[in-house]
């Protein structure tokens, strides 16, 4: 039977407040334990919350960046479980009322094709705190820093027909809420968490399956693989005639694969409930305007302005807009250099993105900046560097050693573009190599193009790579056809 | 709706409360009372009438986004019964 996955996703996006939802406490990462929890967060009896406007305007901007209908009125309800990093008993979250309703945005698939994804919902709430589990002589240690940080969870529909189609959502969300400047978006501090619901369905079918939800994947390539775990495994489940059972599962990343969770036989049972300690929540249409009028550009406008203005190609424009700081870079080295945005969009996703991710930095903590490589680019725009050399002084400029025409100087990395010199090159080789040359003359016309190269290497070789590359082709071809 | 025995003993477990198993049928029995104004409630017609999230005609007020708490850890931590290194203690929950 041939089967098809359905994928919903709920992220959670930690707003990037400096004081929490509720209470006055800092939400700054990395705290000693316990100190930016406060009587609110800890739920000691007679405190009562206060609601950050900041988290309000935050999933207001959310919601206008996916042309989500705003809810003007919300409601905060209670959702009770009993865990020890839960203090009250129950989380502050929206149920009935949430701020943000239905909504959608497009997702970039492989294939340069475009698909819509629905967001159901995304609501305010707060986050738990931490339990650890390490050696406390058989206790759990909890540490409530996190208690009270304002989550924006985002809820989609289940349009997701494939594990990249989940992945390139997760990171479409993950572009747009960093674009906002309402989420840090750092994956590995967990300030960008992903469930995903997972179900399949004989293809055909209307009819959802049973869904199977994957909680509290934190890495775009893991949402990838647990969907396609977790779609072998239902799909191994249906075909032998058993049933998906509707639990909640973990994705163990070095196994590769998704396990049950301890089984709460009172799933799900979270007796919602309005809470009585806040009041409804209006938003005014001022409001909404306020913060609409801050919205910046988003990736999917500067992606299209990319290809439009720039001329850069649809997988370019998509590199460079992904994250908001990338294209801040480029638009940077853009105005800094002068040069076509073809040469710097190269250089951004090419040598600066391999030097970024084999030292493990974010584009903001570049050795070399925008206005430095700008430079460079400079150089070898106006034929003073080739290709292979400009990579070299980009590895010195890299390396703390200077701008790019200091290091030029101090290395002596000019271009050799005299055809004179390059001349006077091939002919060393010719004469130093007449085994090949005579080899050359013998074969067949076809095959003499592909020899060349040979020729070439020795000459950049022997210019130490200063030649011209352009100049050394056309310059030998002419000369060794003279000796046919 | 009347609840049975099997009714009480979860909700007392969601609520993580003890409760006698002599008591269980008093409890039923209250719960179901509950539950039978509930119903009486919802046989009025409340059509037009808009849901109420709070009994008072107001609505929340806001805070501007200020870190004005401080560090009070040694002080909470009083009365916890066992802390270590800045964490609350608690009975180990998982396996």
């Amino acid at each position: 039977m041939e089967w098809e996955v359905v994928i919903g996703c709920e992220i959670h996006t930690q707003l990037a407040t400096k004081s929490k939802i509720f209470s006055g406490a800092a939400t700054a990462y990395g705290a000693a334990p316990n100190t930016q929890a406060c009587a609110v967060d800890l739920g000691l009896p007679g405190v009562l919350p206060v609601l950050n406007k900041e988290a309000v305007r935050m999933a207001v901007k959310f919601g206008l960046a996916v042309d989500a209908e705003i809810g003007k009125r919300s409601v905060f309800a209670r959702k009770n479980y009993f865990y020890p990093d839960l203090p009250k008993g129950y989380q502050i979250s929206q149920f009935e009322l949430p701020i943000v309703g239905q909504g959608k945005l497009a997702i970039e698939l492989e294939e340069g094709s475009s698909k819509t994804i629905g967001i159901t919902r995304a609501h305010l709430e707060e986050d738990a705190g931490k339990s650890l589990h390490e050696d406390f002589h058989g206790m759990t240690g909890i540490d409530l820093n996190r208690a009270g940080t304002p989550l924006l969870e985002i809820v989609s529909d289940p349009d997701m027909r494939s594990g990249a189609e989940a992945s390139a959502y997760m990171r479409k969300i993950h572009s747009i809420v960093t674009y906002l400047g309402i989420c840090d978006g750092n994956l590995q501090e967990g300030s960008f968490r992903c469930d995903v619901n997972i179900s399949m369905r004989p293809k055909g079918q209307e009819e959802f399956g049973t869904r199977a939800e994957i909680k509290n994947l934190n890495s775009f390539r893991f949402v990838e693989r647990a969907v396609e775990y977790e779609m072998e495994r239902q799909i191994a489940i249906l075909e032998s005639g058993g049933k998906v059972v509707q639990e909640t599962r973990l994705y163990d990343p070095d196994r590769d694969e998704t396990r049950s969770m301890r089984s709460k036989e009172e799933a799900n049972d979270y007796r919602y409930f309005p809470d009585p300690d806040l009041l409804p929540v209006v938003v005014t249409d001022e409001f909404i305007e306020a913060v609409r009028a801050t919205l910046p550009e988003l990736p999917d406008a500067k992606r299209q302005r990319y290809i439009g203005e720039l001329a850069l190609s649809e997988k370019d424009a998509a590199g460079l807009t992904a994250a908001n700081a990338t294209a801040d870079y480029f638009e940077a080295l853009l105005a800094a250099s002068g040069c076509e945005a073809k040469l710097c969009a190269n250089w951004v996703m090419g040598e600066l993105s391999a030097a970024l991710n084999r030292d493990g930095l974010a584009i903001e903590a570049s050795p070399v900046s925008a206005a430095q490589l700008g430079g460079l680019l400079q150089r070898i725009a106006d034929n003073t560097l080739s290709g292979k050399l400009a990579k070299e002084v980009f590895e010195a400029m890299w390396q703390g050693e200077g701008s790019a025409d200091a290091i030029i100087e101090q290395k002596g990395l000019k271009q050799i573009t005299d055809s004179g010199a390059i001349e006077a090159i091939i002919d060393e080789v010719i004469a130093g190599n007449a085994a090949q040359v005579a080899g050359y003359r013998a074969a067949e016309p076809e095959k003499r193009g592909k020899m060349i190269g040979f020729f070439v290497g020795q000459v950049m070789k022997a210019s130490q790579g200063k030649a011209n590359p352009g100049q050394v082709n056309q310059l030998l071809k002419s000369r060794l056809d003279a000796l046919l | 709706m009347a609840l049975d025995k099997s009714d009480v003993e979860s909700i007392a477990h969601l609520a993580r409360l003890a409760i006698g198993e002599a008591d269980v049928p008093a409890y039923a029995e209250n719960l179901s009372n509950i539950l039978t104004l509930v119903e009486q409630m919802s046989s009025v017609d409340t059509r037009g009438v808009a849901p109420m999230a709070h009994p008072f005609e107001m609505v929340q007020r806001l805070r501007e986004d200020v870190v004005s708490e401080e560090n009070q850890r040694e002080h909470l931590q009083q009365h916890a019964p066992a802390v270590q290194d800045g964490l609350f203690l608690v009975p180990k929950v998982i396996e």
